[in-house]
């Protein structure tokens, strides 16, 4: 069973192609992220996932039935689903009326209409300015708008692009925790475009994650934070310290790689000559004085390149030969008296390393 | 002098008595223009809206010759449907000229550009996501026509008063191709060029005044649209 596939999907802009070859299958009820960086084609997927354009080649089956470009079938597919834009747009007229059109689109009248709108103008927190020219409303509050819009019409695949992008961390988290409410109470499955992998993390069972108009992997979301499958998608979740060498010998699934000299152990299938990347999650990297770690296979000893502060954490670069950044609290960096220019010793299992062929 | 006072006097009682011939004439000036305007406004605001949505060469030209036209001397309009309309000429065979209708077809051209362009203006005014948000929450063509109509009602509803205006104040196509026959074609403008040129100031007069009456109701009807 699923609710909306895509098979082989493409999208052109003039000559230049946005989306190359896009395979998706979502389940009812599955809230996915769509992450990938700015101009991926995020957007420009969801578009299509809601009929809105028609996709320069591939098909689309929502239901099991084929809307690529069929247009009836298309108007009655769309009116299952609801879509957020990215940059909202509200109606010029009263906030009530904004959330009520979908409804009044599909003939729903009178009293039917209020106890409808009525309730989630409240889920929203909005019934204060129920009356007031939507025009007239914040950023954070036309956003809930688009949002209440959107759910009022109960949709069965709720399409959001970016809901938290553009708004201060305090709203944002409003309408993060909105969602999240959401998606809990309706069955309702849903498709959301970030670029804020954490938010995708939070939110969704699964991810996509999409690089230069390609769907490079798709999965739960802690296997592709865990082993991502290209240097691109390692680089984008957050896997700071990607490191080049080539494997040298290889003995029952451990690897030794030779990183310019240094060695650095790690679980990996890839035969002998195989050039890799290493890649270390900064959390997962221990920094101590003196190389009291002996046991640990991967110690390296370095200078401290540069100390910067992210709220309770310290990201500490150190150079090790190639350059490695850990994460420590700033209170253990404050009992180590973690400075640059000290030398350090820092230490990972070979179990944390996530090894990625080189392509090409 | 003292016979302006006089003239203006008279003219004012003509307004308040309701004489007849000055309420003929003011009546078949509006009943002219609305038509004209109906008829131009049926075609210029769909058609407005489909040079709006599309995309093609040319199409920055066509807008840029369509605002020229706006400022179409009114002559000039009055001379196109003459020859038009003449004997000799290719519409010459319906025997329009110098009737009601011919003035309407010669008002609704002289208008058609100033509809058209506005109408355009008005649409590009609106953003351009709208049609696209309307569409997600399920309207359909025609429901997001509706919208994005609704959205620009305001510049519309301006072009409109703007366009009526123009149509109910010109002289060039309503004597070209009116004639300025008593009881018949006679419009406002027409009357009052004739009459002050016969030395009846008191009818002219009266028209005038109800000229400016109507640009008064006119000027404060945009005032309303544009304050929203
Ligand atoms: N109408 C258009 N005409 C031409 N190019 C377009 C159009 N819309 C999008 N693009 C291009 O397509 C690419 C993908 O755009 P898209 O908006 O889908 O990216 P995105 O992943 O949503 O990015 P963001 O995170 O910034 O919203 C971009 O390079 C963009 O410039
Ligand atoms: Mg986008």
């Amino acid at each position: 069973m699923t609710l909306i596939e895509t098979v082989g999907l493409c999208q052109k802009y003039g000559e230049h192609d946005i989306l190359r070859d896009v395979n998706l299958k979502v389940e009812p009820g599955e809230t996915l992220a769509l992450i990938g960086p700015t101009g991926a084609g995020k957007t420009t997927l969801l578009r299509l996932l809601n009929l809105l354009d028609i996709p320069a080649s591939g098909r689309l089956y929502f239901d099991n039935a084929d809307v690529s470009r069929a247009s009836k079938a298309r108007q009655e597919a769309r009116r299952r689903m609801a879509f957020v834009l990215q940059k909202p747009v509200v109606f010029n007229s009263s906030v009530y009326d904004n959330v009520a059109c979908g409804l009044k689109w599909r003939g729903v009248m009178g009293a039917d209409l209020r106890t409808k709108v009525d309730p989630v103008l409240e889920t929203v927190g909005l019934s204060v300015c129920r009356d007031r020219n939507a025009r007239t409303l914040s950023g954070g509050e036309t956003q809930r708008v688009a949002i209440a819009r959107a759910i009022v019409l109960e949709p069965e695949l709720l399409l959001l692009d970016e809901p938290t992008a553009n708004l201060d961390p305090v709203s944002a988290s409003k309408i993060e925790e909105l969602i999240a409410g959401i998606i809990r109470q309706r069955q309702s499955t849903v498709i959301m475009a970030t670029h804020d992998r954490s938010h995708g993390e939070r939110l969704a069972d699964r991810m996509a994650v999409l690089m230069n108009g390609e769907l490079t992997q798709v999965g739960k979301s802690k296997d592709i934070f865990a082993s991502p499958g290209s240097r691109d998608i390692a680089e984008f979740v957050g896997a700071e310290n990607i490191i080049g060498g080539v494997i040298i010998a290889s003995d029952d699934g451990l690897a030794t790689i030779d990183a310019g000299g240094r060695l650095i152990e790690a679980i990996s299938d890839y035969p002998d000559g195989e050039e890799v990347y290493a890649c270390v999650r900064p959390e997962n990297i221990i920094l101590s004085i003196s190389a009291s770690h002996d046991s640990e296979r991967n110690s390296f000893s370095g200078e401290i390149a540069s100390v910067a502060s992210m709220g309770p954490l310290c990201r500490i670069e150190v150079d090790c030969g190639f350059p490695l950044v850990a994460l420590v609290t700033k209170r253990s960096a404050g009992e180590l008296v973690l400075e640059k220019g000290k030398t350090v010793h820092a230490a990972f299992k070979a179990t944390s390393v996530h090894v990625i062929r080189r392509q090409g | 002098m003292n016979e302006i006072w006089q003239g203006l006097i008279k003219a004012v009682e003509l307004i308040v008595s309701f004489d007849q011939e000055v309420m003929e004439i003011a009546g078949r000036s509006l009943v002219i223009a609305v038509t004209s305007l109906g008829l131009a406004a049926l075609v210029c605001l769909p058609l407005g809206g489909l040079i709006h949505a599309r995309q093609f060469r040319g199409k920055k030209t066509l807008v840029t010759l369509i605002q020229t036209l706006y400022s179409i001397p009114t002559v000039v309009i009055g001379l196109f449907v003459f020859l038009l309309l003449s004997r000799a000429g290719p519409l010459g065979g319906l025997n329009l000229l110098f009737t009601p209708t011919a003035m309407v077809i010669g008002q609704a051209l002289l208008v058609a550009p100033i509809l058209l362009g506005l109408t355009i203006s008005a649409l590009s005014g609106v953003d351009g996501l709208l049609p696209d948000t309307a569409r997600s929450l399920g309207a359909n063509g025609f429901q997001t026509s509706l919208v994005v109509l609704k959205e620009a009602r305001f510049a519309v509803m301006a072009a409109v008063v703007l366009a009526f205006g123009r149509a109910i104040s010109e002289v060039g196509v309503a004597i070209m191709v009116g004639g300025n026959i008593l009881g018949y074609t006679r419009v406002m403008p027409t009357a009052i060029s004739l009459e002050t040129g016969k030395g009846d100031l008191a009818l002219s007069m009266a028209l005038g005044m109800i000229l400016l009456f109507i640009a008064l109701i006119i000027n404060f009807g945009l005032n309303r649209i544009q304050q929203g």
